[in-house]
C-alpha cells in the first residue's frame, strides 16, 4: 500500500520523516478526518491549521497513537506506526505535548523532565544531567526545584515541551502550545523552537491557531476544514488562498 | 550507598540513627507486654510499607491486601506442618504464590482497564473469594483452623522460627528495615520515577514512552511478594490460622491505616502511622482497662476516628506535616 | 431433586433479591448523582436494621410498618452526613473519598458492636411462619409481604424521579453538572437530598431485611460489598439496573446455595462480579461513563 504510493512520489518520500497517507477517522457517523495526506521532511517545521473542529487534534492523536485511523497509513522513519499504542509511538521517536498541559503536579520541574529523559537512560543520574540540559534550553533551569503545580501557564507550557524533548524525539508534536500566551511569551518559545530545529535538526509539527507563530516557524502549512485538507504549501501562499480565507481567517489577522 | 542518603538533611540522618539505635536496644528495656506491642507496630509498619508500594508509589488502591498475607501464611505453614520444611525455604513458596495471585489480579485489572473504585472492589472480591475458599480447604484445616506445633519458648530456633518474643522482634525489625531500604532504592531508581508518573497522570506517562501496564504489574507483584513475607511471619508467630480472620476485610483495612495516617507515598509514613495508631490505641485500651471497662470494638472506633481526622485535616498524612515542622523535608538537589 | 424445590428456592431468592435491589438502588442513586462511592452503604443499612430490632423489642412494632419512619430517620442521617462531612470531598481524588467512607463505615460497625454486642439478633413477627401456597409453589408470607413492599417503594421512587420537580432537578444534576449550575439549581442541597434519598432506600431495605436474616454488626461490610456487586453487575447509575442486579444476585445465591454448599454461595456472586468487570464494566443496563 504505502509502497505503491511511494513509487509515484519517488524522491519526495526518501527524505520524508513522517508520511500521513489518506488517513480517515470517523466518530459515530461524523467524519472527523477525511482522507488527509501530508508529508513532513526530516529537519523541517510544519504546521496544521484550521478552524475549531477541523480535525487537527484527531489527526495528532492518530499520529501519537491515542487513536487508530479507520483508513490509511501513517509511516514514520520508514515504518508503519498507525495502530501503535502511545508509549510505543514515543519509543519510536515521536514526542508530544497536550493541548491542556499535563505536568505531573506534585513532582518538581526537574523530576518531570527526568521522567522524560529516563526513556533512553536507565540511570537517574544520567537522566538528571540530560534534564538539566533540556531545562537550560527551555529557560527553566532556575525553576527546576519548584513544584510543577506552582508554575505559571507559560512556564508549564515550556515544561511540557522540555519533558517531551527529554525523550530525545526525532519528531516533536506540539498541540496548540502557544494558546493563552502573550505575544512576548509566544516569541520566546518560537525562538527556542527555531534554535532547536537549527542546532539539532529536530523535526517539528505544530497545531496552531496563533498565526504569529505559524508564520514565524513553519516552512509548510496544511489547512484542514471539516476534516479534509483544503490547502497546503508555504505559509505566505496558503494564507492568501481564497478557500482558506473563507473558511478560517475571517477573525485571525496576520501580524 | 551514597545515593541512598543523598538529599537527606543532616539532622534527618541523626534522627534516623537514633531511631535505629532505639529499636535495636528496645527489647532490653521493654517488658513483655511492651515487646509484643512493638512487634505489632513493626508488623504494621512492614505491611503498610508493602501496601504503600502499590498505592503510594503506583497509585493503585488495593483493599484486599490480606489475601497476600493469607496466601503467604498458609503456604509456609502447610509446608512446615505437612512436610517439615523450614519457613525460610517455605518463604519461596509463599512469595511465589502471592506473586502469582498478584499477577493474576493485575493482569485482569490492567488488561481490561479496571481502575479506581472498580479495581478496589476487584481486590476486595478476590480476598473474599480466598476467605470462603480456604474455609473449605481441608488440607489446611478449613474453617476449623490450622495450627503449628508450639515449641518450648526457652529454646530459640531461628531456622524454624520457634522461640520467644525477643527473637520474633528482631526478625520483624530486620524485615522492616529491609523493606525500608528496598523502598528507598526503588523510589530513587527509574522504576520509582515511572511509578510516580503513572500515579500522577497515566496518559501523560504513556506519552513519555512508559509502558504503564508493565510498571503497574511490577508494583502489584513487588507489593504482593513483600506482603506475603509478613504472612509467613504471622503464621509462625501466632501459630494458628483461621481463614475467617486472616483473609477478612478488617485485616485489609488495618493494613492500610498506618500508611494512610502516616502519609501515602512517603517512606516514613507507614512507620509513623503504625507507631501512632498502635501506640495510641494500646494506651487507650490501657486507660479503659484501668477504668474497669472492656469494650470490644473501641479500638476500631478509635481507628475510624483517626482515619477520619487525618483524611479531613491532614490529607497528606502526619509524616509530611511533621517533617516540615521538624525541618526534615528533603531538599531537592 | 424434584423440580418444585428449585422453583421454591428460585422464587424465594427472587423476592429476597428485590430487597437487595432496593438497597443497591440507594447506592446507584448516590453514585449516579453525587458521584460519591458510598463504601459505608451496608453499614448504614445495619443502622436501620438495629433500629427496627430495637423498636420491635421495645414497642412490639412490626418492621414493615416502621419501614417509612425508619427510612425517614436514615434520610436525615444521610442528608446530614453528606452536607456535613462528605461534601468537601466531592472534588478530592477518588481514593480520599473511599477512605473517608471506609472510616465512617468502620465507626458505624463498631459503635453498633459496642451498643448491641456481636450476637445475632432477629425479629420474629406473628406471621413469621406463615406461607402462601399456589400449586407447587410454597412461599414464606414474610417474603411475599417484603417483595410487595419493595415493589411499592420502587414504584414510588421511579415516580418521584420521573414526575416530581425535585426528582427532575436531581436527574438534571446527574446528567449535566455545569448545566444545572448555570440554570441556578442549588447543587449542594440537591446532593444532600440525594444522599438522603439513597440512605432512605437503605433504611427501607434494612427494616425489611431484618425479617429475613439474622443481624450482626459484621453484616455491614458484607452488604456494602453485595451492593457494589449488584450495582456493578446491573449498571452503575442505572436504577432499573440495580433492581435487575439485585434479583439476579438473589437468584444466583439462592440456587447456588441449593446446588452447592450454602457457605459457598457468595463465591458465585464474586465470580459474576469478576466477569462483569472484565467483559462488560458498564454492567448489564449501564451506559459507558462519559
Amino acid at each position: 500500500m504505502a509502497g505503491a504510493q511511494a513509487g509515484t512520489r519517488g524522491k519526495a518520500i526518501m527524505s520524508a520523516l513522517l508520511t500521513i497517507d489518506a488517513v480517515s477517522k470517523r466518530f459515530r457517523g461524523v467524519l472527523a478526518v477525511d482522507q488527509v495526506t501530508f508529508e513532513i521532511g526530516s529537519g523541517s517545521i510544519a504546521a496544521v491549521i484550521g478552524p475549531n473542529g477541523a480535525g487537527k487534534t484527531t489527526l495528532f492523536n492518530m499520529i501519537a497513537g491515542v487513536l487508530a485511523p479507520d483508513r490509511g497509513a501513517i509511516v514514520f522513519a520508514g515504518d508503519r506506526i498507525d495502530g501503535l499504542k502511545p508509549d510505543q509511538v514515543c519509543r519510536r521517536g515521536i514526542g508530544r505535548t497536550f493541548q491542556l498541559v499535563r505536568p505531573f503536579p506534585v513532582l518538581s520541574v526537574e523530576d518531570n523532565v527526568i521522567i522524560g529523559a529516563l526513556l533512553h537512560r536507565n540511570d537517574p543520574a544520567a537522566a538528571r544531567r540530560r534534564a538539566h540540559e533540556v531545562l537550560a534550553q527551555l529557560d527553566l533551569f532556575d525553576k527546576r526545584t519548584q513544584r510543577a503545580s506552582a508554575l505559571t501557564l507559560p512556564d508549564r507550557k515550556r515544561l511540557e515541551v522540555a519533558r517531551a524533548l527529554a525523550t530525545d524525539p526525532k519528531l516533536l508534536l506540539l498541540d496548540e502550545v502557544m494558546a493563552g500566551l502573550r505575544p512576548v511569551e509566544t516569541d520566546r518559545i518560537v525562538t527556542i523552537l527555531r534554535e532547536l530545529n537549527r542546532a539539532t535538526g529536530l523535526t517539528i509539527l505544530l497545531i496552531e491557531h496563533v498565526m504569529r507563530a505559524v508564520m514565524a516557524l513553519a516552512e509548510r502549512v496544511l489547512v484542514l476544514h471539516h476534516g479534509a485538507a483544503i490547502a497546503e504549501g508555504a505559509p505566505a501562499a496558503v494564507v492568501r488562498e481564497p478557500a482558506v480565507v473563507q473558511s478560517y481567517l475571517g477573525a485571525e489577522a496576520v501580524d | 550507598m551514597r545515593r541512598l542518603i543523598e538529599g537527606v538533611p543532616p539532622r534527618g540522618l541523626v534522627g534516623l540513627a537514633a531511631l535505629c539505635l532505639a529499636l535495636i536496644v528496645g527489647p532490653w528495656v521493654a517488658n513483655d507486654y511492651l515487646l509484643t506491642v512493638l512487634i505489632v507496630i513493626l508488623y504494621f509498619a512492614y505491611t503498610g510499607q508493602a501496601w504503600n508500594v502499590m498505592m503510594g508509589f503506583a497509585g493503585q488502591l488495593s483493599l484486599g491486601h490480606a489475601i497476600y498475607v493469607g496466601l503467604g501464611a498458609y503456604a509456609a505453614a502447610a509446608l512446615y506442618v505437612h512436610f517439615g520444611i523450614a519457613p525460610w525455604i517455605g518463604l519461596a513458596a509463599a512469595i511465589a504464590l502471592a506473586v502469582a495471585c498478584g499477577a493474576l489480579i493485575g493482569f485482569l485489572a490492567f488488561r481490561f482497564g479496571v481502575a479506581g473504585v472498580y479495581f478496589a472492589i476487584l481486590t476486595i472480591a478476590f480476598a473474599e473469594f480466598a476467605r470462603i475458599g480456604f474455609d473449605h480447604f481441608g488440607w489446611v484445616g478449613a474453617s476449623s483452623g490450622f495450627f503449628l506445633p508450639v515449641a518450648n519458648y526457652a529454646h530459640n530456633d531461628l531456622w524454624t522460627l520457634r522461640g520467644n518474643p525477643t527473637m520474633f522482634y528482631y526478625v520483624m525489625l530486620v524485615l522492616t528495615a529491609a523493606a525500608f531500604v528496598l523502598c528507598r532504592i526503588l523510589l530513587k531508581s527509574r522504576i520509582g520515577y515511572y511509578w510516580q508518573a503513572i500515579r500522577e497522570d497515566e496518559a501523560a506517562a504513556r506519552s513519555l514512552g512508559i509502558d504503564t501496564f508493565r510498571y503497574k504489574m511490577y508494583a502489584v507483584i513487588i507489593s504482593a511478594g513483600m506482603t506475603s513475607v509478613a504472612g509467613v511471619f504471622f503464621a509462625f508467630y501466632y501459630n494458628n490460622l483461621f481463614p475467617e480472620q486472616v483473609f477478612h476485610i478488617s485485616r485489609s483495612i488495618e493494613m492500610i491505616l498506618g500508611p494512610i495516617i502516616g502519609g501515602i507515598g512517603t517512606l516514613f509514613g507507614p512507620l509513623i502511622g503504625a507507631f501512632l495508631l498502635t501506640g495510641l490505641s494500646e494506651t487507650m485500651l490501657e486507660l479503659l482497662g484501668a477504668l474497669g471497662l472492656d469494650v470490644p470494638g473501641a479500638k476500631q472506633v478509635f481507628y475510624g476516628i483517626c482515619l477520619l481526622l487525618v483524611v479531613i485535616v491532614l490529607p497528606e498524612g502526619v509524616w509530611p506535616w511533621l517533617a516540615r515542622k521538624l525541618g526534615l523535608a528533603e531538599k531537592q538537589s | 431433586m424434584p423440580a418444585e424445590i428449585y422453583l421454591n428456592v428460585a422464587v424465594a431468592g427472587l423476592l429476597t433479591g428485590l430487597v437487595y435491589g432496593l438497597m443497591a438502588l440507594g447506592l446507584s442513586v448516590i453514585f449516579g448523582v453525587v458521584r460519591v462511592v458510598n463504601f459505608a452503604h451496608g453499614e448504614m443499612m445495619t443502622i436501620a436494621m438495629y433500629l427496627a430490632i430495637a423498636l420491635f423489642n421495645a414497642l412490639g412494632l412490626d418492621p414493615l410498618v416502621m419501614m417509612l419512619p425508619i427510612a425517614g430517620v436514615l434520610f436525615v442521617f444521610g442528608y446530614a452526613l453528606q452536607a456535613g462531612i462528605i461534601n468537601p470531598f466531592i472534588n478530592r481524588p477518588e481514593h480520599s473519598q473511599f477512605i473517608l467512607l471506609v472510616a465512617i463505615g468502620l465507626i458505624i460497625v463498631n459503635v453498633l458492636l459496642i451498643a448491641f454486642g456481636p450476637d445475632a439478633r432477629n425479629v420474629q413477627t406473628s406471621y413469621a411462619f406463615d406461607s402462601f401456597m399456589a400449586g407447587p409453589l410454597i412461599v414464606d408470607a414474610t417474603k411475599v409481604y417484603v417483595g410487595a413492599a419493595t415493589i411499592l417503594v420502587t414504584i414510588a421512587l421511579f415516580a418521584f424521579f420521573r414526575f416530581a420537580a425535585l426528582g427532575k432537578a436531581i436527574r438534571a444534576c446527574a446528567d449535566n453538572y455545569t448545566g444545572a449550575l448555570v440554570v441556578g439549581l442549588d447543587i449542594n442541597r440537591l446532593y444532600a437530598l440525594t444522599f438522603g434519598i439513597g440512605a432512605a432506600c437503605v433504611g427501607a431495605a434494612g427494616s425489611m431485611l431484618v425479617l429475613l436474616v439474622d443481624v450482626t454488626p459484621a453484616l455491614g461490610p458484607a452488604y456494602t460489598l453485595l451492593a457494589f456487586i449488584i450495582v456493578i453487575t446491573g449498571g452503575l447509575g442505572s436504577m432499573p439496573g440495580a433492581l435487575l442486579g439485585g434479583v439476579l444476585i438473589g437468584l444466583t445465591e439462592a440456587l447456588a446455595g441449593l446446588l452447592f454448599t450454602p457457605s459457598a454461595k457468595s463465591m458465585f456472586s464474586f465470580g459474576l462480579l469478576v466477569l462483569v468487570l472484565l467483559f462488560r464494566p458498564q454492567g448489564i443496563l449501564g451506559r459507558r461513563a462519559a
